[in-house]
């Protein structure tokens, strides 16, 4: 700050508070209609403090679903969200760091041809290929699986980017004492780049870890068999419910719990979360 | 010791090996969640406890767009199931998509399963059978809209309960004294086109579309434009404009609606009535839905909705065989009865309707009841048959939001249904080009 | 850029890239082609009969009223979000640049949004906005506002544009205070020296030399309205009411898997293929010269 100017700074403070009480408002309704019944909240307008339904909402949306939509139990979406939010990232870096590896220190034919292959993946978001992407996963036999759940989201392109990027950053001199030391390829990797990687692997997972658990499309697409329900997918075909009123109290009670572990990640992992979105961004 | 276990042991591996030889299965995709889902799973358990032969094995695949998409899926890639839940607006895809289906008539005449046509209610029958009455899918779950009335909102705005509105006139003079009286919602309905459009036409015995709305022949064209139906949706637009009718979206929004209060009338399926039992906390009341009493001819009978199931190509004949077991079983009238009972969706045979009554279940539940006599008020008509256009999803949907259109105020209801009618007929024109 | 030191091995570098090649051509290329070239046929929903028609089907859609209306709302839907999801964040991190004590808290507790998947997003402020029980519908019933977004189209865009905003403020937040956190404080000062107040230093020296970030993020957002905000309509409008909310990729959505009809799904998809390229390119020939800056 350069001068002091004390109602600029009073103001600048109520902005904030009150950006964040915006976003914070939704959370909070979120939270207080997931304790209490459904008729308290029927009522216009609904109570603003939480109320004592809080075990059983949860209990019976973990274990058993809602009654008159998805009968799924929420606590099997959880375990399909947190293999898929651990699945991709995890693959995404095994098969990108490798490939990366492989286009920045070799030289070998067809090296830009895959380089731009990888590059044009880019401009092919699931949402331009719905159709036949998944009739490629019928033909494969992949529905309701996690294979196919996770396998067509680990290929893209930003972390490979990421690692290509990062390992330009490297010095030569380490890769040249590796090649004077008579060591092959793969032990460099394993010694000297896999180590330095961490920061950047820490990174791309907090990132990957958020973009897998919130998928959307594609397990709309993948998951018809409510045993492979991811939760973002379940709260979704919760309130598609049948011929009755949608059980508000539950579905907030999934959204919570579906909220909960990403929201967890960002907020612990903050460093490596603002790191990794600058970072694949550029 | 040793020698009575190592019996005992062999004896199991025989009974095993020898039980798990003989089952064929049979692959039933179906949309049915929650409590439907359980009656239906019932249903497939029942059935493969009479005989040991065939094990049908129900699979949840999503709603019914959803599930269509995985099966079509399915079947390009070779692995389609046996038998396909598709709602009644999937039926021209369904019925146009010759190698993929088999008929259900011929699979029960090969597999010499008795078969009895006459036996099924027409209404419901009709809507899936072919011009020349031929069964193509089974009608499996099957509903049609009504009009419930909120007893209790009746009394307080000075109305008499137990004399339902009956013609429209009726209708709208009930919501105005509701409105006076401080009701914020006289009248809703839920599934905006199937009520107002689809079934309006029947109850009232004039065409949705040439061609007897679709059954002659791919090349139909919608009629929705004419001035009886510019007449009712002007109404619904005129009491949207002054409060008497609250849209509520386009599927079963209107349910919860009326369940929790808010509006006192309201049109929806005959499905709804298990939601509203359970959280309606007035005295109601299910009726015929209303209609224009100056229109020669009506009321005539309503039109169903819900799905049928489908019976997938490409199968064996031991699987079709099987099929038809399932289908034969599935029509007795203690099974339909069941169902009927425990669902809400219509009886489909003349034997089982007899038999609920004969039970005296609809002395305990009349509602139940009035749905099959909507829907065999009369003998059905060539335009109150049900329907057939290919496409339909999409083309409810373009009828659906010209509606919205109407009901928002943004579009007068001649010009709406006539583009309505203009967008529709683009969407028949590209079935039948694609289904030549 | 290359690198001077290189490994040489005549199988290696193969299997190194196989995997994520492998899956490349299987999961994006392979139905990539499909798309483009189902596009081309008129078929029936089962594959049965197909034809070719040549660019019939992306004739037909140019002649369709709906879909060029679906553009029109694509980008009224772009443009609302893109625009005030700037500017609130950039309102927010200016200040929260301003306040040395809580800084972090209030980085730590606006950044958390982004954890949100947008269909949740969606299902929460439809919540609050629902016609009869939504606690902000009874607080705009109380201001004499009628508000029915099932019913009209405006209220339902309102809806979906706060809650597809609400998600992306954390992420344009934390890149515009990384932007204004590496602007040098000599320039500031030197500003102040000479008498401009805080507002106008603001707007001749800050927001120009914040102009990188600010289209880098206008693009991005815009691609995510154009794309990832498919959770927040599916979840909410189903692009209703009427075709006020039916931005371009739920309309391949609906027409491929609600309606089955594969050619005009699959034209819509090339079609917004070409987009996405148009808009990668403008991002990362951008983003080129934001590195240079």
């Amino acid at each position: 700050m350069v001068e002091n100017r004390p109602w600029l700074t009073f103001l600048s403070h109520a902005v904030l508070v009150l950006g964040v009480l915006a976003v914070a408002f939704p959370l909070w309704v979120t939270f207080v209609a997931s304790t209490h019944t459904l008729e308290a909240i029927m009522q216009v307008p609904m109570p603003l403090t939480p109320g004592n339904q809080f075990v059983e909402n949860y209990s019976q949306v973990l274990s058993a679903g809602t009654n008159t939509g998805s009968k799924a139990a929420v606590s099997q979406m959880l375990i399909n969200s947190t293999v898929m939010a651990l699945v991709i990232p995890l693959g995404k870096m095994a098969i990108s760091i490798i490939a990366s590896f492989a286009i920045v220190y070799f030289r070998f034919p067809g090296r830009m041809f895959f380089f731009w292959m990888i590059f044009i993946t880019l401009m092919l978001p699931v949402e331009v290929r719905i159709i036949p992407t998944l009739q490629v996963i019928t033909d494969l036999k992949l529905n309701n699986t996690y294979a196919g759940l996770t396998i067509p989201l680990i290929a893209s392109a930003t972390a490979t980017f990421l690692f290509r990027q990062f390992f330009m950053t490297i010095p030569d001199e380490l890769a040249e004492a590796a090649r004077v030391d008579g060591a092959s390829p793969m032990r460099f990797f394993k010694d000297v780049l896999l180590p330095l990687s961490k920061t950047t692997m820490a990174a791309l997972f907090v990132i990957q870890f958020i973009y897998g658990w919130n998928q959307y499309l594609w397990p709309l697409l993948v998951a018809t068999d409510e045993s492979m329900y991811t939760t973002v997918i379940g709260i979704k075909r919760m309130i598609v419910g049948s011929d009755s009123a949608n059980e508000w109290n539950l579905i907030m009670a999934t959204a919570i719990l579906a909220m909960l572990p990403p929201a967890l990640v960002v907020m612990l992992m903050q460093k490596w979360f603002v790191k990794g979105l600058v970072e694949t961004e550029k | 010791m040793k020698i009575k276990t190592l019996a005992v042991a062999l004896a199991s591996i025989g009974l095993y090996s020898g039980g798990a030889q003989a089952q064929t299965e049979i692959q039933w995709w179906h949309s049915m969640g929650g409590a439907l889902g359980e009656a239906l799973n019932e249903l497939a358990t029942n059935f493969n406890a009479t005989q040991k032969e065939y094990k049908v094995v129900a699979t949840f695949k999503g709603s019914y767009p959803e599930s269509m998409t995985a099966a079509i899926a399915a079947f390009r890639a070779g692995n389609a199931p046996h038998l396909l839940q598709v709602f009644e607006v999937g039926t021209a895809t369904m019925m146009a998509a010759k190698g993929a289906i088999v008929p259900v008539a011929k699979v029960m005449t090969d597999a010499k399963e008795k078969f009895e046509p006459r036996a099924y209610l027409p209404t419901v029958t009709g809507y899936y059978s072919d011009s020349k009455g031929n069964m193509l899918s089974f009608p499996f779950n099957s509903s049609t809209v009504m009009f419930y009335l909120n007893k209790d909102a009746f009394k307080k705005a000075g109305l008499d309960p137990e004399k339902p509105p009956k013609t429209w006139k009726e209708v709208v003079a009930a919501a105005e004294k509701l409105k006076a009286s401080g009701h914020a919602c006289p009248y809703t309905t839920s599934w905006p086109s199937w009520m107002h459009i689809e079934n309006f036409s029947a109850w009232h015995n004039v065409p949705i579309g040439t061609k007897e709305n679709g059954f002659g022949g791919f090349d139909t064209q919608f009629s929705i434009n004419s001035p009886l139906h510019v007449r009712h949706i002007s109404m619904l637009g005129d009491m949207s404009k002054k409060g008497l009718f609250v849209y509520a979206g386009r599927t079963n929004q209107g349910d919860a609606k009326f369940s929790s209060g808010e509006c006192a009338m309201f049109s929806g399926s005959t499905g709804a009535q298990a939601g509203i039992r359970k959280a309606g906390k007035f005295e109601w009341s299910i009726n015929f839905i209303p209609y224009h009493d100056d229109v020669k001819g009506a009321p005539q009978n309503s039109i169903i909705g819900g799905a049928s199931v489908w019976i997938m190509g490409g199968k064996k004949p031991d699987e079709y065989k099987g099929v038809a077991k399932f289908m034969a079983y599935l029509s007795q009238s203690d099974v339909q009865m069941g169902w009927h009972t425990k669902t809400g969706y219509v009886p489909i045979t003349q034997a089982a309707y007899d038999m609920t009554k004969k039970s005296g279940f609809y002395d305990k539940d009349p509602g139940a009841e009035l749905a099959v006599k909507q829907l065999t008020n009369k003998a059905p008509t060539a335009n109150s048959k049900g329907l057939r256009f290919g496409n339909f999803v999409q083309g409810r949907t373009v009828i659906e939001e010209e509606l919205e259109n109407v009901f928002s105020g943004k579009k007068e209801a001649k010009p709406a249904l006539d583009d309505a009618v203009k967008r529709g007929n683009e969407i028949l024109r590209q079935f039948e080009a694609a289904n030549k | 850029m290359e690198k001077r030191v290189v490994f040489r091995s005549a199988w290696l570098p193969y299997a190194l890239v196989a995997p994520q090649i492998v899956i490349t051509i299987l999961f994006f290329f392979w139905p990539a082609i499909q798309a483009v070239w189902y596009s081309f046929q008129l078929q029936d929903a089962f594959g049965l009969k197909s034809q070719f028609v040549g660019l019939q089907n992306f004739a037909a859609l140019f002649k369709d009223g709906n879909y060029l209306e679906s553009f029109k709302v694509t980008a009224l839907f772009s443009v609302l979000v893109a625009f005030s999801g700037i500017a609130i964040s950039l309102l927010l991190a200016a200040m929260a640049d301003r306040v040395l004590r809580g800084a972090m808290a209030y980085k730590t507790l606006l950044i958390w949004p982004y954890a949100v998947a947008p269909a949740i997003a969606g299902v929460l402020w439809a919540f609050l906005f629902a016609p009869s029980i939504g606690i902000v519908s009874y607080v705009l019933k109380g201001w004499g506002v009628e508000w029915n977004w099932i019913l009209k189209g405006d209220q339902a865009m309102v809806l979906v544009v706060i809650a597809s905003v609400w998600k992306q403020i954390s992420y344009n937040f934390l890149f515009f205070l990384a932007g204004l956190q590496s602007i040098p404080r000599s320039l500031i000062e030197a500003a102040a020296i000479d008498g401009a107040s805080p507002f106008r230093r603001f707007w001749t020296i800050v927001f120009p030399l914040l102009s990188p970030t600010t289209f880098f993020l206008l693009v991005v957002n815009c691609v995510y309205a154009f794309f990832d905000t498919f959770g927040v309509i599916d979840a909410t409008t189903q692009g209703g009411p009427g075709q006020a909310t039916n931005i371009l990729v739920y309309k391949v959505y609906h027409d491929g898997v609600k309606a089955a009809d594969l050619g005009s799904s699959n034209a819509q998809s090339v079609i917004l293929m070409i987009i996405v390229i148009a808009l990668t390119v403008v991002q990362f020939r951008f983003v080129e010269k934001k590195v240079q800056y």
